[in-house]
């Protein structure tokens, strides 16, 4: 359903979509139903000279189970809903895969600084790489992030990722996650930080193995901010 | 009137006391008739309802049109937006919603559908209203000191909302924050009377079961209120701190946790969408029995769902924090918890929609707002499940999507279902009859621009579109030329939505002025409201009529009776 309007780009966008379509379905369904129901009805009673409306309290068996039957199927519809969801959140936020690299994402107002490892692929040693508002990775590498904040509260966004945390300040959150086709995108700041909020923007880039470390091995010498 | 609760049931002593409230224009100001002090709450949030659609007018217009001059206000700089989207949110939630669906036709209602003569504690009643008002003069005083209006959302998350370097509205964001802890206050005062006044003033005769559901609904919102509200009271003391004392009880470098008022913001915050959902509920349910001749499909199925989903409420606040940085494994309860509530509220539903069944449905136009909020509403609680799975709101949180969801369920409470409320008891409140072709052009000229304005805002939050940017032009991927075209239909919406609201008022004072007399029962209605004049005059009937009470109040076609409504006070 998503993927019509944004691309797919990592590895657990499908999964995240399956599940949107997944509700989509499920909900869709009890969704026109109800709607389909109730037009029916304004339709089929309405108002006839001289017929008085019926006597029904609701609470006789055969007429309560009109309720009670499409309340159970609601409940299975859950069951269902919960497990995928369950699912997806495990793969997306719980258990994260090995990394192939780190890298550390840190908000602030307005901006975005990613510290990138550098050659030695370690972070926090003497070569790493420090940009500002621009994430170079490699496609189908595991990218594990360590996300923080200088101030108040950000939100690392990447639309076609599907991946969203909140950075928050005197705390490092990590999370994942795995590019599948290279391309250049938006990142977005997702919660509201300030004045500057609408001008958090920064780009991804997303590289394959020989552009990234041509662009590794350019900028390997530059120094910290 | 007396402050005790015996008074308010049979009262000997008002005909003496009636002489000596407070005369000429007075009486509208420290009046502490029920009647009043629900009109003060109305004329007020209408007020305020004006003030939100302006802000809303002038942000929308940003948005599809960046960096014009908006008729009426100038050109937008990022600080004023943030300011016009945060409080457009606050008061139309606590200024619009809270005032009109429960202050106001919980004041006006509970006494009238209990056959009582006024509130357990009128005093408290008039004091609650006048917190309520100083709370509006304040906010809406903080749009103009130095630094502008509080701009860091409504829903406040500190350190932004805490720290006045971070915010730049040093005095905007503690009025703020003063005004709405004021608000809760008046609400605690009118909620306190109204589960009081359920208890203890029905009119003889009037067992639970007899009561109209509106009035349960108001009440049980009223608990849920008090329920919910301490926690975010002590947190917005806290920040008040600070904010001003400049403690620590938010800032992690000194010990203290963001998300801490999260999770005291959220335990209120989901509590109260069913605070002001319950009342629209309640008033749906009332016409559509009153205008579809049918006794209500299930009473006690209804008022126990309702239980339920109050009771439920108080365990899914988290899943508003799902990626705020909670331990991961939270999220797998409060996803279940949250999907559990779909049931009940999916029963409230059922009921409503089974209840047509069998009816002989009258497309008046409060009928009319009722339906729509019905119709309207699914739309909003289906589009709910996206947000509360938790693994598809890792993509939707923040997005256009959620906003237009709870536009989706907020709409239809606030607007759609006090519209059904106003034009359903306007007769009983003023005497007069709404002009209904008026009324039905007010109706299509509200609901379908409402549905153009919010739809092409599930599909931008469907393309990735974050909430909260006063300007798309940063991020590539946001600023195409589709995406600026949906913005536009958006707002064009909107402003046609707006433009049909003058009929309404036009409608309003011309009815008002010149309408059909309505006489005391124009529905052919059950409920005790309508037995007495319209409007009902101080005291609600005559000591000598006070109403007793013989049978429920939803006896539509009885097959024992000629008549297809059957009054709670007729006697057979």
């Amino acid at each position: 359903m998503i993927e019509r309007y944004l691309a797919q780009m990592s590895t657990y966008a499908g999964s995240i979509d399956g599940l949107i379509l997944l509700v989509a379905v499920l909900v869709g369904f009890w969704f026109f139903a109800a709607e389909g129901m109730l037009f029916w009805l304004v339709w089929k009673f309405r108002e006839r000279p001289g017929q008085k409306s019926q006597y029904l309290t609701g609470t006789e068996h055969h007429i309560k189970r009109w309720i009670t039957w499409p309340h159970a199927l609601v409940l299975v519809c859950d069951v269902f809903i919960v497990i995928g969801s369950i699912r997806v959140w495990n793969e997306v936020k719980q258990t994260l895969p090995e990394p192939d690299s780190t890298i550390r994402i840190i908000g602030q107002q307005w901006a975005w600084t990613f510290q990138h490892p550098g050659p030695d692929n370690e972070l926090d040693t003497p070569d790493d790489i420090f940009t500002v508002d621009a994430l170079h990775i490699e496609v189908e590498k595991v990218y594990h992030f360590k996300l923080e904040s200088r101030d108040v509260l950000h939100s690392f966004s990447v639309p076609v990722f599907r991946i969203k945390q909140d950075a928050l300040p005197g705390r490092s959150i990590t999370g994942w996650f795995e590019a599948t086709m290279t391309g250049e995108h938006d990142i977005q700041c997702a919660e509201i930080c300030g004045i500057g909020h609408g001008v958090m923007a920064a780009r991804i880039f997303i590289e394959d193995a020989g552009q990234h470390a041509a662009w590794v091995a350019a900028n390997s010498n530059s120094t910290t901010p | 009137m007396s402050d005790t609760a015996g008074a308010a049931t049979q009262g000997e002593h008002h005909a003496h006391e009636d002489h000596h409230g407070p005369q000429g224009l007075l009486k509208y100001i420290w009046s502490t008739d029920h009647k009043m002090i629900g009109m003060q709450y109305m004329f007020t949030g209408m007020f305020m309802a004006v003030i939100g659609g302006f802000m809303a007018y002038v942000f929308r217009m940003q948005l599809a049109f960046p960096g014009m001059n908006v008729p009426g206000f100038g050109q937008v700089s990022p600080g004023e937006y943030n300011a016009l989207v945060t409080n457009h949110g606050t008061i139309m939630i606590f200024w619009v919603a809270m005032p009109v669906l429960i202050a106001a036709f919980g004041n006006f209602l509970i006494p009238l559908m209990i056959g009582a003569d006024d509130m357990v504690f009128p005093r408290i009643n008039r004091l609650s209203f006048q917190i309520f008002f100083l709370s509006a003069v304040i906010l809406l005083a903080s749009l103009f000191v130095q630094g502008g209006g509080f701009g860091g959302a409504w829903t406040a998350y500190p350190p932004l909302s805490a720290v006045a370097e971070y915010n730049q509205t040093n005095l905007g964001s503690s009025m703020w924050l003063i005004a709405v802890a004021l608000e809760f206050v008046a609400f605690l005062l009118g909620g306190i009377n109204f589960i009081t006044t359920l208890m203890n003033s029905r009119a003889p005769g009037m067992k639970a079961y007899d009561i109209p559901l509106v009035a349960w609904m108001i009440v049980i919102a009223s608990i849920l209120f008090m329920l919910s509200v301490g926690p975010l009271i002590a947190g917005a003391v806290m920040l008040l701190f600070d904010q001003t004392l400049g403690t620590g009880f938010y800032d992690p470098a000194r010990g203290g946790d963001p998300i801490l008022w999260q999770h005291l913001f959220w335990f209120f915050g989901h509590p109260e969408v069913y605070v002001v959902l319950l009342p629209a509920i309640g008033v749906t349910i009332e016409i559509i029995a009153t205008f579809a001749r049918k006794k209500v499909f299930g009473y006690k199925l209804m008022l126990y769902t309702t239980v339920a989903t109050g009771v439920l409420s108080f365990f899914v606040w988290a899943h508003h924090q799902f990626i705020a940085g909670i331990d991961p494994r939270m999220a797998n309860i409060f996803t279940i918890t949250t999907l559990l509530i779909s049931v009940p509220i999916a029963e409230l539903c059922f009921v409503i929609i089974a209840t047509l069944y069998g009816g002989s449905i009258r497309l008046t136009t409060p009928m009319l707002w009722a339906l729509a909020f019905m119709a309207e509403f699914l739309i909003g609680g289906v589009t709910g499940i996206f947000l509360g799975a938790s693994g598809a709101d890792i993509f939707f949180h923040d997005t256009y999507f959620v906003l237009a969801h709870f536009h989706y369920t907020f709409f239809p409470i606030a607007i759609i279902g006090t519209f059904a409320a106003f034009t359903y008891w306007f007769p009983k409140m003023f005497g007069k009859m709404m002009n209904d072709t008026l009324g039905k052009i007010h109706f299509w000229g509200t609901v379908i621009p409402f549905n153009f304005i919010f739809i092409p805002l599930f599909i931008l939050g469907l393309g990735g579109q974050h909430r909260r940017i006063y300007n798309y032009q940063h991020f590539p991927e946001l600023a195409g030329a589709d995406m600026y075209v949906l913005r536009q239909i958006a707002t064009i919406a909107l402003l046609v939505m707006l433009a049909f609201q003058l009929v309404f008022f036009f409608n309003c004072i011309k009815s008002w002025m010149s309408g059909e007399k309505a006489g005391r029962n124009p529905w052919k209605s059950n409920t005790l409201e309508w037995t007495t004049e319209s409007p009902p005059p101080h005291g609600n009937w005559p000591v000598d009529e006070m109403p007793n009470v013989y049978r429920g109040p939803y006896e539509y076609a009885h097959p024992d009776r000629e008549e297809d409504y059957w009054p709670q006070n007729e006697p057979n």
